[in-house]
Order: structure tokens, then sequence, then C-alpha cells
């Protein structure tokens, strides 16, 4: 190892790349980059939908009055417009995240790529139903 | 032996973890955060939703949940930084910050639901 770094003599001289100096705010300037960085931004509300899922077990594990508590605080207005923009986002996750399967996972069947078009319909077949089974289980009276 | 990566396994459980909220986190928040404090559906009441909360694939389902999630937000959400800032010289905060994050998350998640009565 150290005899071939001597045979080999790199020369501490090394050209400077020119690149064009980026600005922070580059995502602003195009509607497509905007809506790139909001579709990474979304991953800030699936975490922050945690916290609200692990402050709902808390209070359900203290007890019934911990609990009513609980639900009282989701009914205050700022809590439910959080709740919406973190709705609105992690739908927005779930859509582009759908549009995006075909290309991280080319199916096949019989030699012939399944068209896009139904491995997102499966996608989209597979989240209502999924959605419904958590409704039922959550809905019950 | 060439250092092995571990942006396979920090890509697998973003990859996951993106599978997982895109499916079932809209209808949870739904419910939870909308329909349910609004009136518009009426909520499950205490002794119910505790009893389901009990049972132990509830609290494995609710695990894997919080774990796989908040993986994938650490992993998006770094190279969030890393291209919108462009502050490298901080990439390895960034780094400790986000995956120290999700673990510290998924240790209060398996904390509450191991410790659930």
């Amino acid at each position: 190892m150290t005899e071939a770094r001597q045979t080999v003599g790199y020369t501490e001289y090394h050209p400077r790349w020119y690149r064009s100096r980026v600005s922070t705010w580059w995502w602003l300037t195009r509607w497509p980059y905007l809506k790139f960085i909001l579709r990474e931004i979304s991953s800030v509300f699936v975490a922050s939908f945690v916290v609200l899922l692990l402050l709902q077990i808390r209070a359900l594990s203290r007890g019934p009055e911990a609990y009513a508590r609980f639900q009282h605080w989701l009914q205050n207005p700022l809590v439910l417009l959080l709740n919406l923009v973190t709705l609105f986002f992690v739908v927005f996750h779930a859509i582009t995240w759908f549009k995006l399967a075909p290309s991280a996972m080319a199916v096949r069947f019989r030699g012939k790529r399944v068209p896009d078009l139904f491995i997102v319909g499966t996608n989209y077949a597979a989240w209502a139903v999924v959605s419904l089974v958590v409704a039922w289980f959550l809905v019950r009276p | 032996m060439a250092k092995q990566s571990n942006e396979p396994v920090l890509w697998a459980l973003f990859s996951a973890g993106g599978v997982f909220a895109a499916f079932v986190i809209p209808v949870h928040l739904f419910l939870l955060g909308l329909a349910f404090p609004l009136g518009w559906i009426s909520a499950p009441g205490y002794e119910s939703l505790h009893a389901l909360a009990r049972l132990p694939l509830t609290r494995l389902y609710l695990f894997v949940l919080c774990f796989l999630a908040l993986f994938h937000w650490a992993h998006r959400f770094r190279y969030t930084l890393y291209d919108g800032l462009q502050i490298k010289h901080l990439n390895e905060v960034i780094f400790v910050c986000c995956y120290g994050g999700a673990i510290l998350g998924t240790i209060v998640a398996g904390y509450l639901l191991w410790s659930f009565r």
C-alpha cells in the first residue's frame, strides 16, 4: 500500500472546477422546483403526525380524564388548522409517492412491462381498501 | 476491503416508511385530527379505543408505523437540507440530528407502547 503510494506520486496541484454560485432560494424560482421541495418537506408532516399519535397513545394510557383533555385540545382552532395543513401534506406525499411507484418498481409480466397506469391504479385501489380497513377499526360505535 | 455504506439500509427504511405513511397516515389523520374533533363522525369512546390499543397486534402495528415513518422523515429531511440549504460544513450535524431524532422518537414510541396500561 505505502509502496504504491510512493511510486504514483500525485501532485498537490489540482485545478479548480468552475461552479457558478447557486442561490439558497433556487427552489423558489420555478414551480417544478417548488413542488419538489414541498414534496420533500411533506416528510416533516409525516413525522409531526407521529408526534400527534404518540400524544394520543400517552393520553389513552393515562386514563379517561387525560384522554378527555386530549380530545378537548384537538378542538382548539389552532390545532385543527395545523392538522388540516398536515393532512394536505400527507395526502400530497401519498399522491406523489404513488406517482413515482412505477419508476421505482418496474413490474414485468410475461416478458412485458406492466403499464405505469396499471401500477398507479393498483396503488390507489389498495390505498382505498387500507383506508377503509383502518376506518372500520376506528369508527365502530 | 471496501468500507460498507449504511446508505442502502437507510434508503430501505426511507422507502418502506414512505409506503407505510402513504397508505395509512392520511386516514388516521383525517379521523383523529378533523372528523372526530369536528363531530363529522362520532368519535370512539375511551373504553373501546383503550381496549383496541391494549391488543398486542395493535401496539405492534403502531410501533412499526412510528418507527418507519420517523426514519422516512430522517432520510428525506436530511437530503432536503443538503440540497435546499447547501450547508456542506453542517452535513455531519444534520446527519446526527435527523437519525438521532428518529432513534429517539422510536425509543419513546417503544416505551409508550410497551408500558401501555
